[in-house]
């Protein structure tokens, strides 16, 4: 078994644990944006699209990079766009009347 | 600055992504810091991006530049759609993550191939698999909550065996390169079962059923991107996917318990068909309708209603008349409160968007549990285009298909009132005994324009001393 699967299975049970506690405490208010929210963070796959299609190792890889890059970009623009839109329409009660 | 140093503020900037990535979680727990929350998502995702951009090994810009102009160009757009739709949004952005972590997979075996070790074999094959069915399988969910597709569940006959006996050919296939990286051709081939599987995991699951499928799905998009990060030994991409997966867990199974299913029962038991001997209950049953007026004198003489809303108002575009019903009884001196069913919208939190865009304050968006222990003290309960999620047999009836359901239980308020086009049984063709309580009124019309017609008698009426006159 390589170490660095090791080191990486560490980080990913305990990001695992981080994650089901804190979406624990998330009101089922919220869980549409939560959804979007963590669709928005998972996006981060952008960078290793970036390398792929960067390093210029083969052409395949350069196309399936940019496609890749435009995916996960357009996931990232949009899903913070989306979260950020639903959450300013959440107003409390006491809050100033429109 | 030489390379190693380099390489090591670029690490740096991920681990500050990884931190504000869940600190973005963290915020996302009360509604007033939700959106610091998704101010730290976003600095830690610029962050990560403009330090991948220094990265010294990138020979060549173009095939980024533009690719990052295409998404924003189709991202934006995406995250302006309306809040009805955010579903079916939903459900595409699950296939594009999916496909970028898959295609990066992709690229990653025809680089590496035929020198691939045989644990990193296994690495990208998981990856490719599970990125490729959600691919297709958002797609197909996408096309449904669209409605490109049709909502009912598609089923034939041995339906499950076929679906099993593809991702047994999946798994085989994986097996077989895992042991002969060098076996290229058999890679592509292993894509497209994977793409099929995806189609045929969705496709006999009815619209109903959306909330968990979007938040299984969902769950299968963080696993990928989780996996990428080993194939890639990139530990923000493990973070930022184990946190999306988890997230997507919890949900489907908080969806399962609101609906008193199992994933197994969910994914292969296509729900929605008429159960055998519900036609058989045929028998002379009386219901009282009523009219706006009626409805309206009613509601002006309550001191205290629960509007419960289904999915049917979304569909109705029923929201902003609600909203109207909502400011007119309360300037009365009504209290009203909105009862949200965990199931209620197409996918987990989608009614609460929904009633929040018509500018609903969130403290009148109650949960199931607490507005069950509020009911019987509510003079009327008012459900507009909910069925099943209000329907009692869910707790009376064991022969039911919804029995064990938890619902929100409008029976026990002292009058129930149901806006609703006719008799006909909901989405899932189960009969409800609600309709005819002698407590219950039914209110046959169009949703929203039923609505409407109670605001204007309630404006109509005087107006209460205290209050100032209507709008």
């Amino acid at each position: 078994m390589p170490p660095d699967f090791l080191s990486n299975l560490f980080v990913f049970i305990l990001a695992g644990f981080v994650g089901f506690e804190v979406i624990k405490r998330v009101s089922p208010l919220l869980h549409t944006p939560l959804m979007s929210l963590t669709n928005a963070l998972d996006a981060i796959v952008v960078v290793a699209a970036i390398t792929i299609a960067g390093l210029q190792e083969t052409h395949l890889a350069v196309v399936l990079g940019a496609i890749a890059v435009a995916a996960s970009f357009s996931n990232m623009v949009g899903g913070f766009l989306i979260t950020d839109r639903m959450l300013r329409m959440f107003k409390s009660g006491r809050a100033k009347k429109s | 600055m030489t390379a190693a140093t380099t390489a090591q503020l670029i690490d740096f900037a991920y681990i500050t992504a990884a931190v504000l990535f869940i600190l973005a979680l963290k915020w996302l727990s009360s509604p007033a810091a939700a959106r610091h929350g998704v101010l730290a998502g976003e600095i830690g995702a610029a962050l990560a991006v403009v330090a991948t951009l220094f990265n010294p090994a990138l020979t060549e810009y173009r095939w980024i530049v533009i690719p990052l102009i295409v998404g924003a160009a189709i991202g934006v757009p995406l995250g302006l759609v309306k809040m009805t739709a955010v579903p079916q949004r939903t459900a595409l952005s699950h296939a594009f993550g999916a496909l970028s972590a898959s295609v990066i997979g992709i690229a990653e075996y025809y680089v590496r191939a035929p020198h691939v070790t045989k644990f990193g074999m296994v690495e990208i094959a998981m990856e490719v698999v599970i990125g490729a069915l959600t691919f297709t399988g958002s797609l197909i969910a996408a096309g449904k909550l669209q409605g490109i597709l049709p909502q009912r569940p598609i089923t034939y006959r041995g339906q499950n065996y076929v679906s099993l006996a593809v991702l047994g050919a999946a798994v085989i296939l994986a097996l077989v390169l895992t042991l002969h990286p060098e076996f290229m051709r058999l890679f592509p081939v292993m894509i497209g079962v994977a793409l099929l599987f995806g189609v045929l995991l969705v496709t006999p699951i009815g619209g109903a059923d959306m909330p968990t499928v979007i938040s299984l799905l969902n769950s299968y998009a963080g696993l990928s991107a989780a996996l990428l990060g080993f194939v890639l030994d990139s530990k923000v991409l493990v973070v930022a996917g184990a946190l999306d997966g988890s997230s997507g867990f919890i949900l489907s199974v908080i969806m399962c318990k609101a609906m008193n299913r199992s994933f197994r029962n969910v994914m292969f038991g296509a729900f929605g068909q008429l159960p055998a001997g519900a036609q058989a209950v045929e028998q002379e049953r009386t219901v009282r309708s009523a009219n706006a007026e009626d409805a309206a004198g009613i509601l002006a003489a309550a001191s205290k209603v629960a509007i419960i809303p289904g999915y049917g108002m979304a569909v109705a575009q029923a929201q902003h008349k609600v909203r109207d019903l909502y400011d007119v009884l309360t300037k009365r001196g009504v209290d009203v409160r909105f009862g949200i069913h965990p199931v209620a919208g197409r996918m987990p939190g989608h009614m609460n968007v929904l009633l929040a865009e018509a500018d609903i304050p969130y403290d009148r968006l109650i949960e199931m549990d607490d507005m069950n222990s509020d009911l019987a003290q509510t003079d009327v309960a008012l459900v507009i285009g909910a069925n099943d999620v209000t329907n009692p047999a869910a707790r009376t009836e064991s022969s039911s298909p919804i029995y064990g359901m938890p619902i929100i239980d409008v029976a026990k308020a002292q009058t129930v009132m149901v806006i609703k086009r006719s008799l006909s049984p909901g989405f899932a063709g189960i009969d409800n005994p609600l309709y005819y309580m002698d407590k219950t009124l039914m209110l046959f019309g169009d949703a929203k324009a039923f609505v409407g017609d109670v605001v204007r008698e309630l404006s109509a009426m005087q107006a209460p001393a205290a209050a100032a006159g209507g709008r």
